[in-house]
């Protein structure tokens, strides 16, 4: 592949002349961080989107796929992430389906069994799908890639469902897959295993190749220190007046907290975090590693199994978002419009969703409107969200205010605590300046802040603490002054064995 | 090439444009079918508007016609409005209606002050359980309530047929013509419901009853707080529960409110109408069923419910009257289908507008990209 280049719709260039070449018989691992364009690629790779710029090629040969269908026909085969396998069909059915052949049973049986058995991929084909572990399941996908004479097969992120014993099996696999010729494009983020499987690894940042390394020729701290490090290095002193933390006042209190996860792998695990008054944490780390389940579970919409959490010294009974919204607690969840924000009410409804149970909102069961419009045109006008009115439905407005709408309901309410999760991702450089900035007045103002961030510029350059996580533990803590971007990459690809902690 | 993109923004004026748009493509609709029959298209729509808002007679006839579409129409337009399907309406009603006549035949002596109220109490306590049982099932469960509720409705009309058909019940008249004909027992006099008016005009007291009820639901809605709590949880549940909304409870209580206001509407077919409990009767009419009309085509709003529920009303008043040889059978089935068809199509213009021209190209967001 030379230089792809992918622009989507609103000025976002998702692969920006990317250059990735793959020799048969190698494992090369894509390395970078969420959003840096890894799944694009590889979209476009096997011909689900068509590159804007850039030619692919194929054992010397330039192809132009119209549909999946092609590459496969021309032996590109991808593993989701989400399996696309037909859950109420046996195994053996799955293998039929869109093979185009004729429908013989238990000769694909046999296949499964033998292909199976050479490549230590053993499952049951009679079974169906939905009896299978999340593992075997995707067995089942690279058999099926394997059956149709894939000679390169693009696993996506592959082991974030799977236990560490199912991942060494798989890596086995990919081993030997390319003892036979094969090349397997193996997409991750982890450190450990790109360096443990892998032959080549090209790094990607911001959609831009950073470059490809030989892995025996490279350590887990370069390879942390390109995924993660920025050409342009914030500089800190662009703060002015940077909030002063209040040691002595203790907003937000988690001790020993855990919940469960969508995946083992995000269970929040013995969490204790504490915020000062006028004190911004950042938790850093690669997404699905337990930030999002751990901010709902501080918050209350998600249960927690252990732990306690205390705002401004009161604890919390876990009574959930209306006991937390008393506390003082504050929550910008990561999917604002569908989460954070009613997206068809107007926007009067929506700076109104945690107030209109409390006096002056409401008076017994009834709703004062004067003061709830009162209160939307007064916080439109000390955001500046910019609309039409307040009657305007939400969704309409830009990404940027929608998240004013978000911030001014959450910030205007002084709450003890504001949890932060993703506040600045998919806006604008110049809404993302100012949510930021509106974040560091909270700050002021005496707000202690959690932000949750995928995002190690914007955490470095706001935060007082910088906190990582990965797979549901704070593996490491972070005073501003001695943040070193090397060891916090090598935090957030699990890289725990150094002195990493700080 | 004609495509469809959605709306941002819903403009005041289709919300009214609408529904009167789909009420005349129906009717036209309505003539070619007539036409096609070789009937006068014309003349017949003629004698079905003068059969329902002719005289002062017919448009009381309209409006006795229209108050169990009313109450169903409500029920409907309450549970609708919040996504949950409640198809029992009918089942709702009919509990209703075996309740209120209940309470008529017990209390019936003592006077219309004790034995109206507790007909109206009466049913709708009844159609609120029948109602929230499914209710309880979907919100606590997950069960899906189009099933559930429509069960529903044969094991109320099961019931019902029991009481008079398959048992000597309080409910079954054993005298007189009774040892004949299986029927229910009348009401005493003092429990039939009084209608309002003069001069040949009659408002029954279920209308009123229902027009109460409407401007209490659209004033529930605007002014309080569950009302508020009601137009997140249809909006956005997860927003809801982000809020700290009960969801389940929520869902719950609205279920709950639709199967009382379809048991009023039983109430009122006893106290209004027919004076006592006639299973056949009920399943024939099937008003639960039409009041999901009435309420698509007021599109969910209450106050809304009113007029189109009259509209309705009139269609059935005219359509029974007019019953004969040169009458087209069927034609006031047909029409209300119409209806429904143009309404549920003309919703779909609401929330899309037709373009012709080439595709713009697709909005991506960050979260579409992000690898």
């Amino acid at each position: 592949m030379r230089g792809i280049t992918k622009r989507f719709a609103g000025g976002v260039v998702a692969n920006d002349g990317v250059d990735l070449d793959v020799a048969p018989g190698e494992v090369h691992a894509l390395l970078g961080e969420n959003g840096a364009g890894k799944s694009t690629l590889s979209n476009v790779l096997t011909g689900l989107y068509r590159q804007d710029e850039g030619t692919v090629s194929l054992f010397g040969q330039p192809v132009s796929f119209t549909s999946p269908k092609d590459a496969i026909a021309a032996g590109v085969a991808m593993v989701h992430q989400h399996f696309r396998l037909v859950t109420k069909f046996t195994v053996a059915e799955n293998f039929l389906l869109g093979s185009g052949g004729n429908f013989d049973a238990k000769h694909a049986a046999e296949r499964i069994t033998a292909l199976g058995k050479e490549y230590g991929l053993e499952v049951d084909p009679n079974a169906n799908v939905w009896e299978l572990s999340v593992g075997e399941q995707q067995r089942v996908e690279i058999l099926k890639a394997l059956d149709r004479r894939a000679k390169v097969l693009i696993l996506d992120e592959p082991t974030a469902v799977l236990t560490p014993q199912e991942s060494d099996a798989l890596f086995a696999t990919m081993r030997r897959m390319v003892e036979d010729g094969r090349s397997v494009i193996f997409i991750s983020h982890k450190l450990q295993e790109v360096m443990k499987v892998s032959d080549r690894v090209t790094t990607l940042r911001d959609g831009k190749t950073v470059g490809t390394v030989v892995t025996k020729e490279t350590t887990s701290a370069e390879l942390a220190r390109l995924m993660v490090g920025r050409s342009v290095v914030f500089n800190e002193d662009d703060i002015e007046d940077r909030p002063e933390a209040d040691p002595d006042r203790l907003v937000l209190d988690v001790k020993n907290l855990s919940a469960d996860g969508v995946r083992p792998q995000s269970s929040p695990k013995n969490v204790d975090l504490q915020v000062h008054a006028g004190e911004i944490v950042a938790i850093c780390g690669v997404s699905g590693n337990g930030q999002r389940e751990l901010a709902a579970s501080i918050y209350g919409i998600r249960k927690r199994t252990s732990g306690t959490v205390a705002v401004d010294g009161v604890q919390s009974m876990a009574k959930g978002p209306r006991e937390s919204t008393k506390l003082g607690l504050a929550f910008i969840p990561e999917d604002r419009l569908k989460t954070g924000l009613s997206a068809s009410l107007p926007i009067h409804a929506n700076l109104a969703l945690k107030g209109y149970r409390f006096p002056p909102m409401s008076s017994g069961p009834f709703l004062k409107h004067k003061v709830m419009r009162a209160n939307a045109e007064d916080l439109v006008k000390r955001y500046g969200i910019k609309t039409p009115s307040i009657d305007t439905p939400t969704r309409v407005l830009s990404g940027g205010n929608v998240q004013k709408v978000l911030l001014a309901r959450e910030i205007g309410s002084k709450p003890h605590v504001l949890i932060a999760s993703t506040p600045t991702r998919g806006l604008d450089v110049g809404a993302i300046e100012t949510v930021r900035s509106l974040l560091m007045d909270a700050a002021r103002g005496g707000t202690g802040v959690l932000l949750i961030t995928e995002d190690l510029d914007e955490a470095m350059a706001l935060a007082h603490r910088l906190v990582v996580m990965f797979e549901g533990r704070i593996v490491g803590e972070f005073l501003r002054g001695d943040f070193d971007i090397e060891k916090i990459g090598l935090l957030m690809g699990g890289h725990t064995d150094k002195d990493g902690a700080a | 090439m004609i495509r469809l993109e959605p709306r941002l923004t819903r403009p005041k004026w289709l919300s009214v444009a609408v529904p009167v748009g789909s009420i005349i493509v129906a009717a036209i609709l309505g003539a070619l079918l007539i036409t096609l029959s070789g009937n006068d298209a014309g003349a017949t729509y003629g004698r079905i508007g003068d059969r329902a808002f002719g005289s002062v007679t017919a448009w009381s006839d309209t409006i006795l016609a229209a108050t169990p579409l009313l109450l169903t129409g409500l029920a409907a337009a309450a549970a609708f409005k919040m996504g949950l399907f409640n198809i029992g309406g009918q089942g709702q009603f009919v509990m209703g209606a075996v309740a209120a006549s209940g309470a008529g035949l017990l209390l019936g002596d003592l006077g219309g002050f004790v034995a109206i109220p507790a007909m109206i109490l009466a049913g709708m306590l009844a159609g609120a359980v029948w109602a929230a049982i499914p209710g309880f099932f979907k919100t606590r469960f997950g069960t899906n309530e189009v099933i559930t509720t429509l069960m529903f409705n044969y094991i109320a009309a099961n019931i019902a047929s029991f009481l008079i058909f398959g048992s000597e019940s309080f409910w079954r008249l054993l005298t007189g013509s009774g040892k004949v004909f299986p029927q229910g027992k009348p009401i005493a006099e003092d429990a039939v419901w009084p209608a309002f008016g003069g001069g040949g005009f009659n408002m029954p007291l279920g209308f009123i009853l229902g027009c109460v009820a409407a401007v209490a639901l659209w004033a529930l809605y605007r002014y309080t707080r569950f009302g508020f709590e009601i137009g997140v949880v249809s909006d956005s549940p997860e927003a809801a529960r982000y809020a700290g909304i009960n969801v389940p409870r929520t869902g719950l209580a609205i279920m709950t409110l639709s199967g009382a206001l379809a048991g009023l509407g039983g109430a009122s077919d006893v106290g209004d109408i027919r004076h006592l409990l006639d299973p056949k009767g009920l399943g024939q009419t099937g008003y639960g069923y039409t009041g999901i009309v009435v309420a698509a085509l007021a599109r969910w709003n209450p106050i809304a419910v009113i007029p189109v529920s009259i509209l309705l009303g009139a269609l059935a008043n005219a359509g029974r009257s007019l019953q004969g040889a040169t009458f087209p059978a069927g034609l006031v089935g047909t029409l209300q289908g119409l209806l429904l068809f143009c309404a549920v199509s003309g919703e779909f213009l609401t929330r899309y507008r037709i373009r012709r021209g080439a595709r713009r190209p697709a909005k991506a967001t960050a979260e579409v990209i992000g690898a």
